[in-house]
């Protein structure tokens, strides 16, 4: 199979990950994106409206860009990236070299909590996507 | 390789459509016209990441819904590059995973070299992402033709073509994306060149 295609199985895996890991926790919308911007899934807990498009085009802009900068300071990458605001907070980590896991989530979840689930949901993922490259 | 992201489950493909050229042609201005003219097929903000003197700083993007082909809901993206020679490492990041090309010409006289060199380096940038200008969908847009009528030395679009497009031989476009002028015409063509060579990729 091809990059670019996920089965149908493998992005229900995929959603049941996110759900059973983030969503469930309070995660307001996680999405998987690939550094070209596109959208591999979203989910939220059905509350939240984000514009998740646009979102994942600045977010693939915003890694590229760490990405260089990480270069420059003689990093092989940043792998984990974290934005802190006033009520929401969004947390990029990187799945493999082509994806990227976006968590949006508000103040009642602590990180530390969030980056443990974060890591076990990417070990998870890459069991489902690493099937895909065999 | 280079695929748009097609997603089997939700039958939904995107697709990834970039505006190149050199600094000041229009690109930015191509997706503003698009952006008021399709408004209803357009969910959402056009997204500018601008310096203060309104030069694209990374890109712009805006999604542009297509409709449906053979049941799958086709979502493009429009993005721009920034057009200025010192952003190079931006465009080469905003080509990544790209799947068809506009590349908009400014038809100023001043502005030949400028195209020429643009083109080379579209050419050299997607090199480095293995793919070739020669096979990837691509649509050359002969941008601010009206501006002869305002007195400007604008070049004969038969030399722009030789200059350009003499051995890509690929669809072109005389345009002005400030009226509007051939701005839909040449979207179209790229959604078409770029949704059958994705076609293509899956038979």
């Amino acid at each position: 199979m091809n990059y670019g295609i996920v089965s149908q199985e493998q992005l229900e895996q995929i959603d049941t990950i996110l759900s059973d890991k983030l969503i469930k926790l309070g995660v307001d919308c996680v999405i998987i994106i690939d550094m070209a911007g596109n959208i591999i899934t979203a989910k939220d807990n059905g509350e939240s409206k984000y514009d998740v498009y646009s979102f994942a085009a600045l977010a693939a802009g915003n890694f590229a860009t760490v990405d260089a900068m990480a270069k420059l300071v003689g990093e092989a990458e940043f792998s984990l990236l974290f934005h802190k605001g006033q009520d929401s907070n969004i947390h990029f980590s990187k799945v493999d070299d082509e994806l990227l896991l976006i968590s949006m989530f508000g103040k009642d979840i602590s990180l530390g909590f969030l980056r443990l689930n974060v890591v076990e949901a990417i070990e998870q993922i890459r069991k489902v996507w690493g099937s895909n490259e065999r | 390789m280079a695929l748009s992201f097609i997603n089997l489950k939700e039958k939904v493909v995107q697709v990834k459509i970039v505006y190149y050229g050199p600094g000041r042609c229009g690109k930015t201005t191509n997706l503003e016209y698009v952006n008021r003219k399709f408004r209803s097929q357009i969910q959402s903000e056009m997204v500018s990441l601008k310096t203060h003197g309104d030069r694209t700083l990374f890109f712009d993007f805006l999604p542009f819904d297509m409709g449906q082909i053979k049941g799958y809901d086709i979502k493009i993206q429009l993005y721009t590059v920034p057009g200025q020679v010192k952003y190079n490492a931006t465009r080469k990041l905003v080509l990544k995973g790209v799947d068809g090309v506009v590349f908009v010409a400014d038809a100023m006289e001043k502005q030949r070299e400028k195209n020429i060199r643009s083109l080379n380096q579209l050419h050299e940038n997607l090199l480095a992402y293995k793919e070739s200008i020669f096979k990837l969908p691509l649509v050359i847009q002969y941008n601010k033709v009206d501006l002869k009528d305002h007195g400007v030395p604008v070049l004969p679009t038969s030399v722009l073509r030789n200059d350009l497009n003499s051995r890509l031989k690929v669809p072109d476009f005389e345009a002005s994306a400030i009226t509007g002028y051939n701005v839909a015409a040449t979207l179209k063509k790229i959604i078409s060149s770029t949704v059958v060579s994705i076609q293509k990729k899956l038979l």
